[in-house]
């Protein structure tokens, strides 16, 4: 178990490293000089913009600018924001509690959206069957930034029941009720997905005889759905439903924007647009691990749910 | 009272039929199936897939496809399970008729522990978990299985497959059922395996006087464990009787065919010989016999005419030549 853990922990770091050179990489191919936005388009004279770019290390060569930038990242210095003039390690800490409110809102409704009609519907078919079908086609097909619009027409102009974007709500239940509009729209898509997921699982239970067996056992149908369907279908559910935690870190840039919610997902963006490196990279490689944890998460959890995985590959014989 | 007991059959199919909605088949999946078992009795019924033997056992349960529609009776102890609602249909399964599937491994939840798959039957019916366990310890043991309480434990994928048949039948026990409907329940093991699988359902059915249907497609196997057969053929009964005149002098075609393809091993015993053409299938609806298109002995009124279980002997059987004596 240690050396299984040691390995996967071992993998993380492997895969933040190519993560690292390839964003590093990425952004300094991209076109455009971090030194216009530096300059907020002022004219300058070619002595301070070579001054600028010598503050900034832009004259070295890639590689070692890349080194000098791991080597900070690894004391735990992701450098400072040639944006906002700060500490990125600080503006990330800053903007996290946002984004990390917003996905867990998004995942849990996830969860009781996807999880729920994928149930129902493997349970009911027919009309309700077909509904959800169709309703989780929609919801999987439409881009979070249209049902954005659409929710902030209908909730939050027509019907007013919701904060439009904006805002800086103080508390807990405030801040909970300004994020349900922008949680929606980035659960809907996922909703959508693990509610299919959900329904094929759960499906594929129904039709095995060992759940034919209960019934014939006198078992009520309440307790063969809950005990032998729905735990037998949790592990297809819990391993896209992981996978898809990360998807909802990532995807909160789009939402975020649109919603105008402080979160490191519109930090992304308008890093991105202002060149902003420090910040781009500290926030990939944010994502990343986040990712690579869940997975972890995701393969520890397996044999729990289903005895015949081990973790080792070696079975239980 | 045990008067009544012993007059009662535990199981008693009377004119039973089972169709499909029309456009789904072109004949009943069961057509007018009449069986009985009594208590302690071993009964087998035998046929090829598609006979419609796995539909009339899990009649018994009221286990019906779905969208059949039915008619005749269906009698367990005297009560008609066609006509039981749902709470009587589930007290008849945790309480009265067991079954036991072909292949373990696919009827135990591979997920959950081997002590719940024994008692869930039991606490199902509103047994105390703590009586069901003791009663879950005590039917492992009986079916030969080591560390009774190390078992309740484990996990099926632990289990070999013989092993698990035995958790299987173990759990058929729990409820001390009237009755144990087997549907081909050792098709899946190994031989060595089968035959003890055979010999503890035999021992554990003389023991506790539990009627036992036996489900199969193997008559040799159905001759070593009943002490009557029942042949189906395109969902009706073709032949019936005790095992030892079934195998001495079947009256039907068809069971002499399936006796005629079982290998034996006997010194100058005949290679087998296969029934020649291939099941009804359930498009099909030939006007009389159904057999009469794969039987050599068809004269032109076998194929307008359906024939009619009629006394033969000691049993019953369904061929209009069945009284001519052809040595078959």
């Amino acid at each position: 178990m240690t050396r299984y853990l040691a390995g996967r922990l071992l993998g993380l770091v492997a895969v933040l490293f190519v993560t690292s050179v390839v964003v590093f990489g990425a952004l300094h191919l991209a076109p455009g000089d971090p030194v216009t936005f530096l300059l907020h388009g002022r004219p300058a004279t070619p002595e301070a913009v070579a001054a600028l770019r010598t503050q900034h290390h832009l004259d070295d060569p890639l590689a070692v600018q890349y080194a000098k930038w791991l080597g900070g990242v690894l004391r735990g210095d992701f450098g400072s924001s040639a944006q906002f003039h700060q500490d990125v390690a600080g503006l990330i800490a800053s903007r996290l509690p946002g984004t990390a409110l917003l996905v867990a809102y998004a995942a849990l409704l996830v969860a009781l959206i996807g999880v729920g009609s994928g149930i129902l519907a493997a349970l009911r078919p027919g009309p309700v069957d077909r509904t959800v079908l169709i309703g989780t086609g929609v919801a999987t097909a439409t881009p979070s930034f249209v049902t954005a619009i659409a929710l902030v027409s209908l909730f939050s102009v027509q019907l007013g029941w919701f904060p439009g974007p904006g805002g800086t709500p103080a508390g807990l239940s405030q801040q909970l009720y300004h994020l349900t509009l922008p949680a929606f729209a980035l659960a809907l898509t996922f909703a959508g997905l693990l509610a299919r997921v959900t329904r094929s699982a759960m499906l594929d239970e129904l039709g095995r005889e060992h759940v034919e067996v209960a019934r014939a056992r006198g078992v009520a149908e309440r307790t063969v759905v809950r005990r032998h369907v729905l735990r037998n279908a949790l592990g297809p559910v819990v391993t896209v439903g992981g996978t898809m935690l990360a998807g909802l870190l990532i995807s909160t840039s789009i939402v975020e924007t649109a919603f105008d919610v402080p979160g490191l997902g519109s930090l992304l963006v308008a890093s991105v647009t202002a060149q902003d490196f420090a910040v781009v990279q500290a926030i990939t490689l944010l994502s990343v691990a986040a990712f690579v944890l869940v997975n972890l998460a995701v393969d520890l959890l397996a044999p729990l749910i289903d005895p015949r995985l081990s973790l080792h590959g070696e079975g239980s014989s | 009272m045990k008067e009544q007991r012993d007059t009662t059959p535990v199981l008693d199919i009377d004119g039973l039929d089972v169709r499909l909605p029309e456009d789904r088949a072109g004949r009943p999946i069961l057509d007018g199936i009449g069986l009985r078992v009594r208590a302690g009795e071993s009964v087998g019924l035998v046929g090829e897939s598609g006979s419609g033997k796995s539909v009339a056992c899990r009649s018994v349960l009221g286990l019906l496809p779905a969208g059949a529609r039915t008619s005749g009776r269906v009698r367990v102890g005297g009560r008609d399970v066609l006509a039981m609602n749902r709470t009587e249909l589930a007290a008849l399964r945790a309480r009265q008729v067991a079954m036991v599937y072909q292949d373990p491994r696919a009827s135990v939840n591979p997920l959950r522990r081997v002590g719940d798959f024994l008692t869930e039957g039991l606490r199902a019916s509103g047994t105390p978990a703590a009586t069901a366990t003791a009663r879950a310890l005590e039917l492992l043991d009986a079916v030969g299985i080591r560390d009774p309480r190390g078992a309740l434990r484990r996990r099926p994928h632990e289990f070999s497959g013989g092993m698990l048949q035995r958790v299987v039948i173990a759990a058929a026990l729990a409820a001390e059922p009237a009755l144990i409907v087997a549907d081909e329940p050792t098709t899946a093991l190994d031989v060595t395996t089968q035959a003890e699988i055979v010999a503890l359902l035999g021992r554990l059915r003389a023991e506790r006087g539990t009627g036992l249907l036996f489900v199969t497609h193997d008559l040799e196997l159905a001759a070593s464990v009943c002490d009557r057969v029942y042949v189906m053929y395109a969902g009706r009964i073709v032949e019936t009787r005790g095992t030892d005149e079934l195998f001495d002098r079947p009256r039907h075609p068809y069971t002499a065919g399936l006796l005629a393809c079982t290998p034996s091993i006997a010194a100058g015993a005949p290679a087998p010989r296969p029934i020649p053409g291939r099941p009804v299938s359930l498009a099909e609806s030939p006007p009389g016999c159904a057999f009469a298109a794969r039987c050599a002995h068809a004269v032109p009124r076998c194929s307008e005419e359906k024939p009619v279980l009629t006394r033969h002997g000691d049993g019953l059987a369904a061929c209009h030549r069945a009284a001519e004596g052809i040595t078959l």
